[in-house]
């Protein structure tokens, strides 16, 4: 088995076993903080399909991420005031339910990756930075500007949505309910990552015009590659705002956008877990580092320059070398 | 609505533009000689306005303070730039997103660390403190006429800069061709310290001047980065008359949307749900801006057509 | 025989004051090699990309087997039967051998977007992909990664590309830039080989290789074909001899 592999599955039963004892133990923090891992690091295997398999280096996922928060906040608030969301052209209720909600927070992130994809595709390289980073601007603007939903001051989302058979409220129910997402996205992830789709996604990243040449479309690749990444992190996002009970503009800030990029980089760019991997090491470093000191954004400011700088291929390159060849 | 009212949002308009230009001049120029995106553009403007502050507090001059942020924002560019970006300049886009997003969280924590939380307040010199009557009856603050007035002028000494000057020359050759550069025996690491310490200076100058009007803290550069970024876009990477351009109609679409779309939809809506409608509609208008740019023009109104080599 | 898989007609192409192409007009037959020659900057490169659609002309058209392709994308084109290799090679590095033809496979029969069967699972297009691979003589490099194969290695690797896309035409670019003479060897019988599968529209500088293997030479100078004819009366044609090979140049 090679290190890659190990690491791998290190990473998977590394975080169950972790909120698993934490449970035996009594610390439910410490289940919420893997709940967090995961749900952070589903974020980034949906940046790392756009990302890491298609070279798009997406500066605006907290759009995403915050959509699928807002598909949670508005479909709540209206089950609690039982109010329909809208009735015109057809009737949306509100909705507690985390699988009714999860649609809708994968639908409206889709049409929203399609909308900034279709447009931001125009562009490459460094104009594509720019204007994912724009759009997100947007949607953080808006959201702030917008009274309806809690404006800047966000909504609260009082009791957590329920799936079935379980008790969401319990730190690991709901864990459980996370880590199965992101399991889910993995699985998605690997296999499309060496399906015929991933193959000519893969092959964009390294040469846009040979892949053209051999009769591919690629601005419909890389469009279907964003909406497909669009929606893993709006998922993402639901599950966070879920977790938090709570979602506000700030889920759609530029910042939130850098972080979850970090997660992609800090693992290793492309590698299927390194998401998971980069968001366990946020986690531990806001933990511990923000334990020593209240400035501790300082340190992992270093840490992040010291990794790009010295270490490419992230965490999953130093412990794992380089990436294996594609397939 | 007066005539007068609207030549003040339009002039306001015409500032915030300007101060815009100001970042977007240093990003443009430092994307188009050295192919590098710098996200921590927006903590040299932060440190400009934070050393402004600081100095004009300690001697009781705004002249000593913008003098200060010129000097720090240069200083913490050619810092930045000997010992971060140097390594990143043949790196990709991705490295160089990380590395400077790292840099961000760097200088951000850091000036917290030393200034603290609470934002820092610097006040218009009195020589320009008063307003001066305008057409139609009202009255235009000073000061804000005269960052009209610096931007302008910033605008012009950098075109006669890069085309009247054996600095601009090279730039202009550095824009083209690297290794052409090289070939004309041009030191090209100084060069780049050179352009990366005026871009700096631009930014922290910018920092300074709008110190005055908003407060000074921590994380007022970055909206004011992705504004430039806005700006290129819509200008094309590496002109310098695209961001110019580019930044006037930014903020003076901001401007004017802010202040006339919630007047608008009073048409339409109670007074309420107009000015919800009407903010909410204008916080997007410079990206609708944007992106009706990117419909037309793909590479900005001013960008070089890309074309196959 | 005027049934021409390939017609240009009055292709023009200026970038800013500078003319590349100026009022082509050239037509490929079937079965045929058809050489594209002339001095550096003659705008060689440029045609070939406004055949393959990654340049856009300021006017005139290109005809695919009768089929007006002005306005089809690069993608569309091949998809049309245009098969086109790069003058500087161009394959995926980090895939290895057999991925990359895999993926033109994939490109040619349409199958992309499928995304949960692994690509190299696809029994009939890794086989198609085989083929084409041993066609060039690469069957044992198969799993070597793109990047560590050899130059002209590499070009074989573009030339089976372009096959497993089974085109109407080939497009070929200076199939032999950049390789020594055992190398160049190799190519030359691949290319061929190719005239009976496709015609090739073959842009070389190689004057050997071109009078070895065109059915056809055109000379194309400033932007404008200067003349095109059977190698012979290229040779013997005294404008071509001016203003592009010298006065006393010996072929």
């Amino acid at each position: 088995m090679n290190r890659e592999l190990l690491l791998n599955f290190a990473i998977g039963l590394g975080l169950p076993l972790v909120a698993g004892v934490a449970l035996l133990l009594d610390e439910p923090f410490v289940v919420t903080l893997a709940t967090r891992v995961a749900i952070l690091g589903l974020a980034g295997v949906g940046l790392n399909l756009a990302l890491g398999l298609g070279g798009l280096v997406s500066f605006g996922h907290a759009v995403f991420f915050g959509i699928g928060g807002y598909a949670v906040g508005v479909l709540a608030s209206h089950a609690q005031l039982y109010t329909p969301v809208m009735t015109w052209p057809f009737e949306i209720s509100g909705s507690s339910s985390m699988p009714a909600i999860w649609l809708v927070a994968i639908v409206a992130s889709a049409l929203a990756g399609l909308l900034i994809g279709a447009l931001s595709l125009r562009t490459s390289g460094v104009y594509f930075i720019m204007i994912t980073l724009a759009f997100g601007q947007m949607a953080y603007y808006f959201a702030i500007s917008w009274p309806a939903y809690g404006g800047e001051d966000g909504l609260s989302i009082y009791v957590r949505n329920s799936f079935p058979r379980l008790n969401t409220l319990v730190p690991f129910d709901f864990f459980v309910v996370a880590y199965c997402v992101l399991l889910c996205a993995i699985l998605l992830f690997s296999r499309v990552a060496i399906s015929p789709f991933g193959l000519a996604l893969n092959a964009t990243r390294q040469n846009l015009a040979r892949v053209q040449s051999v009769g591919i479309e690629t601005y419909r690749l890389q469009l279907t590659a964003f909406v497909l990444s669009a929606v893993i992190t709006g998922l993402a996002g639901a599950l966070y705002a879920d977790l938090n009970r709570y979602v506000s503009p700030s889920m759609l800030s530029w910042t939130i956008s850098g972080e979850i990029m970090i997660f992609v980089i800090l693992g290793g760019v492309g590698r299927t877990w390194a998401p998971v991997l980069g968001a366990a090491v946020f986690v531990i470093l806001e933990q511990w580092l923000g334990g020593v000191s209240e400035y501790w954004q300082i340190f992992l400011g270093v840490i992040l320059l010291a990794v790009v700088l010295f270490a490419r291929g992230g965490l999953y390159g130093m412990i794992a070398g380089e990436a294996r060849h594609h397939g | 609505m007066t005539a007068s009212l609207i030549l003040e949002q339009l002039l306001n308009g015409v500032q915030f533009g300007v101060m815009i230009f100001l970042m977007a001049a240093g990003l443009t120029l430092v994307f188009g000689v050295m192919g590098l995106i710098n996200l921590a553009h927006g903590s040299l403007y932060m440190i400009g306005a934070f050393a402004s502050a600081a100095v004009a507090a300690f001697t009781g001059s705004f002249f000593w303070g913008l003098a200060a942020s010129l000097a720090a924002a240069a200083a913490a560019g050619v810092l930045v730039e000997a010992l971060v970006m140097r390594r990143l300049y043949d790196r990709d886009h991705l490295d160089q997103v990380l590395a400077t997003f790292a840099l961000i969280l760097i200088f951000s924590e850091g000036t917290r660390w030393v200034f603290g939380s609470f934002p820092l307040y610097l006040d218009i010199p009195e020589v320009l403190s008063g307003a001066v009557p305008i057409p139609g009856g009202g009255q235009y603050p000073v000061y804000r006429l005269c960052i009209i007035f610096v931007g302008l002028a910033v605008g012009v000494l950098l075109y006669w800069l890069i085309h009247h000057t054996r600095l601009g020359i090279r730039i202009r050759a550095g824009e083209n061709d690297r290794e052409m550069i090289d070939a004309l025996g041009v030191n090209i690491s100084k060069l780049y310290t050179a352009v990366f310490a005026i871009g700096a200076a631009l930014a922290g100058l910018a920092g300074a001047m709008v110190g005055a009007i908003q407060s000074v803290q921590v994380g007022m550069g970055e909206p004011v980065l992705i504004l430039a970024f806005v700006v290129i876009v819509i200008g094309g990477i590496g002109s310098i008359r695209g961001a110019f351009i580019g930044s006037l109609l930014v903020g003076v679409t901001d401007t004017m949307g802010r202040f006339l779309l919630p007047e608008f939809f009073r048409l339409f809506f109670d007074p309420a749900g107009a000015t919800a409608a009407g903010s909410a509609i204008a916080s997007m208008a410079i990206y609708l801006l944007m992106a009706v740019v990117l419909i037309f023009r793909p590479s900005g109104l001013f960008g070089a057509r890309r074309v196959e080599s | 025989m005027d049934d021409p898989v390939l017609e240009l007609h009055n292709l023009s192409k200026s970038f800013g004051a500078l003319r590349v192409t100026n009022d082509v007009c050239l037509k490929v037959e079937r079965k045929t090699i058809h050489a594209l020659i002339g001095p550096n900057g003659a705008g060689k490169s440029t045609l070939i990309g406004q055949i393959a659609g990654s340049i856009l002309p300021d006017s005139g058209q290109v005809i695919l087997d009768g089929e007006d392709i002005s306005n089809v994308s690069v993608a569309g084109r091949t998809r049309r039967g245009l098969a086109r290799s790069f003058q500087v090679s161009a394959v995926i590095p980090d895939f290895t051998v057999l991925q990359n033809g895999v993926l033109a496979v994939q490109g040619s029969r349409g199958i992309v977007y499928r995304f949960f069967r692994p690509a190299l699972g696809e029994g009939a297009v890794v086989d198609q992909a085989r083929t084409r691979i041993e066609a060039v003589g690469l069957a044992d490099r198969e799993h070597v990664p793109a990047a560590a194969l050899s130059h002209g290695e590499r070009r074989r690797l573009e030339l089976a590309m372009a096959t497993a896309l089974d085109p109407k035409i080939f497009l070929l670019d200076e199939p032999m830039a950049g390789i020594g003479t055992d190398g160049s060897e190799e190519i030359t019988t691949i290319l061929d080989g190719l005239r009976h599968t496709a015609p090739v529209l073959l842009v070389e500088h190689d004057m050997d290789v071109v009078f070895r293997l065109a059915d056809m030479v055109s000379v194309l100078v400033d932007g404008k074909i200067l003349a095109t004819g059977k190698p012979a009366e290229i040779q013997e044609n005294p404008d071509v001899r001016r203003v592009y090979l010298g006065e006393d140049f010996e072929f």
